[in-house]
């Protein structure tokens, strides 16, 4: 078993060593401008810039709290919206097939609306955010709702619990493995709809911070905070995300993977 | 039973069936009675179910009579068994009395009150169980206190008493998936019991399980019976487990359902499932059943001509 993961740490890092090695010798042959082609070093100068600067800390701090903001709304009002659309027949059918259609909506594409509505501010950020991961939560609870097992919510009557705490001690849990990928999912979309909407303006965020390296010509730093970016989300999702999950199949009793 | 007494519970050891076996020997009779019957001297109907008829539209759009006028009435501290073939509608009557559906007509009456919605004065044990696989087993056994108020230092003491009373004091941690099915049924029996319901809803309990946890478990609700005064419905398509378990045996038709007979059970207990006056009891209720058990062969192999015959 360690000494599986032992290979496989292995091979991941095989697998880095080459892809850097790569990228440096591109570098290092200076085919291309080193703000068209940064190099690996210039890179790693800009993350340690960037850091003892705090401009790195100052954007992700900022852009976390939007997120976390922008992420609680969307899961508040998701929830809500799927109960409603699943205890409601003609919600279901109406409201259902509208959400699965707008899904296919890029978040981005809010952006306008929400400049116009709320002009260059933080709302407009939010707006887009809130938009981007709502519709996952909403179907993802919604599902959730329709594929838990019934006997749960008959277990639950049967020993007492109704309304509000039918709702929050046996169907949230009960429909929790349902809901969780959908969640997931939720967060994914808003974390892309977050960085493409700080891109707009001075808002001092990580995708802010692209763009400032853009428009400095500063290719070491736009690949830096792209790095940032990549990082962070792996961490919430791969790390947070999976781990949740893997604990949930475990206390279940479902497969463990 | 209150629950400062679990200090003084005595454990009996867990009889392995090879002891329940020697301990019936028709030459020496039946052992002294080692639990405590209660005696239902008063008669008074903990549950009446008067005039019960459900009917309910099948996805072919026909009307479906599952249940047709049902009288029955169950004094409080009996054991009553259910017994009738799939699909008779045993399971939905149990349902019916825990006010989890609401029949068509008549009426379901607890201690003379009619039944509009699930409430802790009776207990439903599910043929799947339902436990919930979030919480542990301990967690488990504390929900419907929980639901009803019951304070959390009540609460924890209780859960002792009853995760003691089911032998699985132990396993307080454990989730539902560690345990095997017999001690699942255990959970499932502390769970319902820990609300101290007067009436114990039981549907096919036992009908997944081999037949050596079945005979432990026969033994050990029989003896809670015995120790709580508890009023137990339970439902089973198997006669010789009615007769094992039950005051009194009600047969019940096939579709629609009706109680058909009843039959007061008088062997004294604790009863073997080997027992011959049990068997001879049995093959008696047997010849019954079998008639409704064709009946319902019948129907599932002479569906008219253009209808596809169901699958059995």
């Amino acid at each position: 078993m360690k000494h599986a993961a032992l290979a496989k740490f292995g091979r991941h890092t095989i697998f880095y060593a080459l892809l850097i090695g790569l990228w440096s010798l591109l570098a290092a042959l200076k085919i291309w401008p080193p703000y068209v082609f940064p190099t690996p070093w210039g890179v790693w100068d800009s993350l340690q810039a960037g850091f003892a600067d705090h401009s790195f800390w100052i954007a992700i701090s900022i852009s976390m709290k939007r997120m976390l903001l922008g992420y609680s709304i969307s899961v508040v009002l998701g929830m809500l919206l799927g109960l409603g659309i699943a205890s409601n027949k003609f919600l279901e059918e109406t409201m259902g097939g509208l959400l699965v259609s707008l899904q296919s909506l890029p978040s981005i594409c809010w952006l306008p609306l929400a400049v116009l509505w709320f002009g260059l501010t933080e709302k407009a950020i939010l707006f887009v955010v809130v938009m981007g991961s709502l519709l996952s939560v909403t179907i993802a609870m919604e599902d959730g709702r329709k594929q838990m097992p019934k006997i749960y919510k008959m277990a639950g009557r049967n020993l007492g619990a109704r309304g509000f705490k039918l709702f929050w001690y046996v169907l949230l849990p009960a429909s929790l493995p349902f809901i969780l990928s959908g969640l997931k999912q939720g967060w994914a979309f808003a974390w892309r709809s977050l960085i493409s909407g700080e891109m707009i303006f001075i808002s001092l965020g990580l995708g802010q911070l692209l763009m400032m390296g853009r428009d400095l010509n500063d290719m070491s730093q736009v690949i830096a905070v792209m790095l940032l970016i990549i990082a962070i989300g792996y961490v919430v999702n791969g790390l947070l995300f999976h781990t949740l999950e893997n604990r949930l199949r475990q206390k279940w009793g479902l497969a463990v993977s | 039973m209150t629950p400062n007494s679990s200090a003084q519970l005595k454990m009996p050891p867990i009889r392995r069936p090879e002891d329940a076996r020697s301990r019936f020997s028709p030459e020496q009779g039946f052992p002294p009675s080692a639990v405590r019957i209660p005696r239902s001297g008063i008669s008074v109907p903990k549950v009446a179910l008067q005039g019960i008829s459900l009917s309910y539209k099948t996805t072919g759009g026909k009307r479906l009579l599952a249940l047709d006028n049902i009288d029955l009435e169950v004094r409080t501290g009996e054991f009553l068994c259910i017994v009738g073939p799939s699909g008779c509608g045993k399971s939905t009557l149990v349902h019916l009395i825990a006010g989890l559906h609401a029949p068509t007509s008549g009426q379901v009456l607890i201690d003379h009150k009619p039944v509009s919605e699930p409430g802790t004065d009776r207990m439903l044990i599910f043929q799947e169980l339902g436990l919930f696989p979030w919480l542990t087993v301990g967690q488990n056994v504390e929900f419907g206190m929980k639901m009803q108020g019951v304070l959390k230092a009540e609460r924890r003491e209780k859960v002792q008493y009853y995760l003691h009373l089911v032998h699985l004091a132990q396993f307080k941690d454990s989730y539902p998936h560690q345990l095997s099915g017999g001690m699942r049924q255990r959970v499932a029996l502390a769970r319902a019991l820990a609300t101290e319901p007067d009436v114990l809803l039981m549907d096919e309990p036992f009908a997944a399980l081999d037949a050596q946890t079945r005979d432990l478990l026969h033994d050990e609700l029989e003896r809670i019976w015995a120790e709580t005064g508890r009023t137990i419905i339970f439902i089973t398509h198997n006669v010789r487990e009615a007769i094992r378990l039950g005051d009194r045996v009600a047969l019940m038709t096939f579709r629609p359902g009706r109680v058909k007979r009843e039959y007061a059970i008088d062997l004294p207990r604790p009863r073997q499932l080997e027992d011959i006056a049990l068997a001879s009891t049995a093959r008696e209720i047997l010849e019954d059943l079998r008639e409704e058990i064709d009946k319902s062969l019948e129907e599932q192999y002479a569906a008219p001509m253009g209808r596809e015959v169901r699958a059995r």
